[in-house]
């Protein structure tokens, strides 16, 4: 069974999470349906800080024994942080892909886009109806 | 049979490990019966089969007319003028309609007889796995060497125990009828509990097997692919006669250029299907297998490449993304038990 999804950050359609940060940033990070699904991961490919990405542009790559998976951006921004524990420890995001495991920060380009994004109840209710 | 029953890393530890139990029936067999069935064979394998005994497996390949590999298979002699083909899943029909072709335009007296659907197979891979399976047998396992088979009930039914498979571990492949399999399934579940038996699937099967430098037909091998490109020179008997053979002696007398090989990632990064691979900003070949593997921990593939730069310890690249990423030529199998 898949932990609950936090209600403190926002969804999106390809099992990404974003959460607000203190300084005005994102953090960003893959759901624990999403780790469940993607099973042992044991490679993850983090961009390089700086990288400008838009909307559903591949952000990052996790890898499994058996599969390559493209983490998409949530939404448009600039890469200002990354992960670099995932790069000794992948499993990270198997453990805790809602806090550890978390992927990258960004700044984000256009904060009016975040409407586009699920709240943890929306996101909860496709969940069923993809596993329905 | 699934990708995986649990997680792939799990399972292949437990194979490792302890002992794992891998439903295998999509795989085909052959029967081949008669007084030349021997002759058929000898001309369509590679392979010299005329000191193979009864009970004695063999592995062997099947080539087109250009040399190039249709499957690689393995060979059971059940009596004389009695065998049994274990062939790949993917080219099983392919296999079956080149060797009856053969066998009509030869018109050598034997029968061929498609048994896939009628036979079930198992394979119980890993250190315990004889301790697990001679709870269900009276045939001494101690006793059954490598490559060999005996012909015991398992659970008290009609089966073929075959002291072999494809994951570079001590194990058994298990023959019996399609509708007694499941019941030899459970039951060797449960005589493996208390040896840390677990069901293993796809994912499993295919790191094991890569991790000892097995090869996989229709991925690493085709039949553009000849024995003598890729490590399987040892299947291949030139004092006889086969289909295949005159190609397969021009090519080597032309001169082999590519070859398969083992690499290893010295950079960041997991090589697979597909990727290219170069040396010196020049495109030398292909990613043919690729995986992180469970055991070395480390990423580790087959690559078909350019014969030149196959020598252990060539530092190559890997195109993986829009990254080069370094690797190296590495000897075959990255695994071997210690026995």
């Amino acid at each position: 069974m898949s932990k609950q999804n936090p209600k403190d950050r926002l969804y999106s359609r390809d099992h990404e999470w974003i959460k607000d940060d203190d300084k005005g940033t994102v953090i960003v990070g893959i759901t624990d349906y999403a780790q469940e699904m993607l099973t042992d991961i044991v490679f993850v490919d983090l961009p390089e800080i700086g990288k400008k990405v838009v909307a559903h542009a591949t952000v990052a790559v996790v890898e499994s024994v058996k599969s390559v998976s493209d983490i998409y951006a949530p939404l448009g921004g600039e890469v200002i942080d990354v992960n670099t524990r995932l790069e000794e420890t992948p499993e990270l995001i198997n453990q805790d892909a809602f806090g550890e495991g978390w992927i990258v920060k960004m700044r984000l380009s256009d904060a009016g886009e975040r409407k586009m994004l699920l709240s943890a109840d929306d996101y909860d209710e496709m969940l069923k109806e993809e596993k329905s | 049979m699934p990708v995986q029953y649990t997680n792939v890393i799990d399972e292949h530890r437990t194979t490792r490990g302890a002992a794992g139990l891998f439903d295998i029936c999509h795989m085909g067999e052959i029967e081949v019966k008669g007084p030349q069935a021997l002759d058929l064979l000898q001309l369509v394998l590679t392979r010299n089969l005329a000191d193979q005994t009864i009970g004695q497996v063999k592995l062997s390949a099947l080539l087109n007319e250009e040399g190039g590999i249709i499957d690689d298979l393995t060979v059971y002699k059940m009596d004389e003028n009695s065998y049994m083909l274990v062939t790949n899943a993917t080219p099983k029909d392919r296999d079956w309609q080149w060797i009856k072709s053969i066998q009509q335009e030869e018109h050598f007296s034997c029968t061929l007889e498609d048994i896939s659907d009628q036979t079930g197979k198992l394979d119980l891979q890993g250190p315990r796995s004889e301790e697990i399976l001679q709870k269900l047998t009276e045939a001494n396992l101690k006793t059954l060497r490598f490559y060999h088979f005996c012909e015991p009930p398992v659970a008290g039914f009609p089966a073929i125990i075959s002291r072999s498979g494809y994951t570079g571990e001590d194990g058994f492949e298990i023959y019996a009828a399609s509708d007694v399999i499941d019941e030899i399934w459970d039951k060797l579940m449960s005589a493996g509990a208390q040896s840390g038996l677990k069901p293993a699937g796809l994912g499993a099967r295919d790191t094991l097997r890569l991790e000892s430098g097995m090869m996989l037909n229709g991925q690493d091998l085709n039949e553009s692919i000849s024995p003598l490109e890729v490590p399987y020179g040892w299947i291949v008997d030139t004092h006889k006669e086969f289909i295949g053979k005159t190609a397969l002696m021009a090519r080597k007398n032309s001169g082999i250029g590519s070859k398969l090989v083992g690499i290893e990632m010295t950079g960041r990064g997991i090589a697979r299907h597909g990727y290219k691979v170069f040396h010196g900003g020049k495109e030398i070949g292909i990613v043919t297998s690729g995986t992180f593997s469970p055991t070395l921990n480390k990423a580790i593939g087959l690559a078909f490449i350019d014969i030149t730069f196959s020598a252990p310890d060539t530092e190559i690249a890997v195109a993986i993304r829009d990254t080069m990423t370094a690797a190296k030529i590495v000897k075959l199998p990255f695994y071997k038990r210690s026995k």
